[in-house]
């Protein structure tokens, strides 16, 4: 059993860090390295949003950490002249940080009512970027420098991104890094201590309280690890489109980010990346539809809900209820 | 100070409305309808195609928007919601499905209506003016003497009739509602058909003042769900009282905060959760929903 996880695991690796590029190399469709650094990207916010529906929270607000920490990413590069390198976990950081100071009052609320607040804490975190100063307001941050080499002991770990010749393929292996690293550390959280724990609070709160787990403790966690993801791939998005503006990430970015989980399953570890996958994947494909294309797409999503409203890795779910 | 409690009343009647459509369904159904600022839209599209472009009376157009958002609803329920509410694990999932339903039903604004800003010709011409105390046209007195006027007959409907009652016992308790002889999937339909028909009037009171875009729907489901989180969801006195506090808020706030810059809706938001961490249920909602 073990084992099979494991070569699925280096299958998989393998795939998305030789096979890809050199199916891509040989096709030359180097235009799919953007959507596929996209969906990588945008499955790190969604892997944040599965870890608060694991404790049993509906989160539509990681638009509002992306915005965020794209914003920190940017104004730290432009304005206070760090790298790239160092601006991305403090990105995280920061989130993390203003997630624990928001999420004290609001992880108090549950259902229907979490969900609320977190879809206006979107628009909060679009307003909030329109009216400070230090972000520019509607006029945005713009013309931000490519990443820059990374050195360490004087060694270049990675090369400067603006004197490669396809930092497209630079940005995707970043992101399907970043990416397969975030998976990591969600599949480690799930089967540790702290994953029994947050089952606990989403079968039942009180339960659990009443047999010593610091419920109020953990939910802040998750939800503090939740936006760090979030604000790391804000920040990534920034450095690839070398901008940011209020409308970077609204509202509907947020329930996308709620979507791609529901869609790959909110059981299972690797439910938000296929999720992602499929869902921008195939927004993607259907742009050939012109404007039947949003028809097509959402008549699909409700399709998928009546027929697998479990999510799509609920197929391999033989025995029921086993994860 | 008479001109901004005015425009407040006339914004909160209008909220109140659109909250009530949505409260309703999420205390019967338990859903979140993120697709209610769409169906919105839709009434409105509706009315301005029966009116601007057949050229027939207002009051018909409202009635068609009315009829046509009702049996959408009804069929959304029926053929989308009870199929998957009896399969999934877990109730959110239904908000994937309502907001799968929104996207459909942007597209198929976007197909029908197209992408541009309509509107109707004005029904009253003429401004009400009280000694240039509150200066109103009469077309949005109008607006908002039919729009009380929907919410009373509302109330009266919820408090008086049969599927009035059948609707608040399926509110407070679905199982007991069921045992006691209540036919469930009936009035769900029954529900969701009225929270829809109500989000297609307000659409269609509208079109006559501000117009209607395709572009409107997120914004409107948004600003719907704060006024329930206000008044506290699935209540319906809480729901008037939302829609008729935001409506105040804005109101004042564009007048007060107007020197600060573009900010009321900031300061909202802040303070909304600032109470919302003091008051979780909202003014009237039960705790935990």
């Amino acid at each position: 059993m073990m084992n099979k996880t494991y070569a699925g695991l280096a299958a998989f690796l393998l795939a998305i860090f030789v096979l890809i590029p050199v199916v891509i190399s040989a096709t030359g469709r180097w235009d799919l390295y953007y959507t596929l650094t996209s969906v990588a990207l945008l499955s790190i916010g969604a892997a944040g949003v599965w870890l608060t529906f694991y404790i049993g929270r509906i989160n539509i607000g990681q638009g509002a950490y992306a915005l965020m920490g794209g914003y920190v990413s940017a104004v730290l590069m432009t304005q206070a002249g760090f790298s790239f390198w160092a601006t991305l976990p403090l990105a995280g950081i920061f989130c993390a940080a203003v997630s624990v100071l928001i999420g004290l009052p609001i992880l108090r609320l549950r259902g229907v009512y979490f969900a609320m607040i977190t879809l206006v804490l979107t628009e909060v975190a679009r307003l909030t970027a329109l009216a400070l100063p230090v972000t520019n307001g509607a006029k945005g941050i713009t013309s931000i420098p490519l990443p820059g080499e990374l050195p360490i002991f004087g060694l270049t770990l990675i090369p400067d991104f603006a004197s490669m010749e396809s930092p497209k393929l630079a940005f995707y292996l970043l992101a399907v890094t970043l990416m397969v690293l975030t998976y990591l550390v969600l599949w480690r959280i799930v089967n540790s201590r702290l994953g029994h724990l947050c089952r606990s609070l989403q079968q039942n709160e009180e339960l659990s309280a009443s047999i010593g787990v610091n419920t109020a403790y953990l939910r802040v966690l998750a939800y503090a690890i939740s936006s760090f993801f979030g604000g790391l791939a804000g920040a990534v998005f920034v450095a690839i489109s070398q901008s940011i503006y209020p409308s970077s990430f609204a509202v509907t970015d947020s329930v996308n980010f709620m979507l791609y989980c529901f869609v790959g399953g909110l059981g299972y570890v690797g439910g938000p990346m296929l999720g992602t996958f499929l869902l921008y994947f195939g927004w993607d494909l259907l742009s050939v539809a012109k404007e039947y294309q949003l028809l097509i797409y959402s008549s699909a999503m409700i399709a998928l809900m009546l027929v697998l409203p479990n999510g799509v890795l609920s197929l391999f779910d033989r025995k029921g209820g086993r994860k | 100070m008479e001109q901004i409690l005015a425009n407040g009343l006339y914004l909160g009647a209008q909220y109140a409305l659109i909250a009530l459509g949505l409260t309703l369904i999420f205390s019967l159904m338990n859903v979140l309808n993120f697709a209610h600022g769409q169906m919105y839209v839709f009434g409105g599209f509706v009315t301005y195609t029966v009116v601007a472009q057949w050229g027939l009376p207002f009051i018909l157009g409202l009635v068609a928007s009315a009829i046509i958002l009702a049996v959408m609803g009804a069929l959304i329920e029926v053929f989308l919601f009870r199929p998957v509410i009896r399969k999934s694990k877990r109730d959110e999932s239904t908000m994937l499905l309502a907001a799968g339903i929104a996207f459909f039903l942007d597209a198929v604004i976007l197909l029908l209506f197209g992408e541009k800003q309509r509107g109707v010709p004005k029904i009253l011409n003429g401004v009400f003016n009280w000694d240039m105390r509150i200066i109103m046209p009469y077309d949005r007195i109008l607006i908002l003497v039919l729009a009380i006027a929907m919410i009373a007959g509302f109330i009266a409907l919820m408090q008086y009739t049969k599927a009035g009652r059948a609707m608040r016992a399926l509110a407070q308790d679905r199982m007991a509602a069921q045992l006691m002889g209540v036919d469930v999937d009936r009035y769900s339909m029954i529900g969701f058909a009225l929270g829809a028909m109500l989000a297609g009037l307000v659409g269609g009171l509208l079109v006559t003042i501000t117009g209607i875009n395709l572009g409107m729907g997120g914004p409107t489901s948004v600003k719907a769900f704060m006024m329930i989180m206000i008044g506290g969801a699935g209540v319906i006195s809480g729901a008037i009282a939302g829609g008729f506090i935001l409506g105040m808020m804005e109101s004042i706030g564009l007048t007060v905060l107007a020197a600060y810059g573009d900010i009321t809706y900031l300061v909202i938001f802040a303070s909304l959760m600032v109470f919302l961490a003091f008051r979780p249920q909202g003014l009237m909602g039960k705790p935990w929903g």
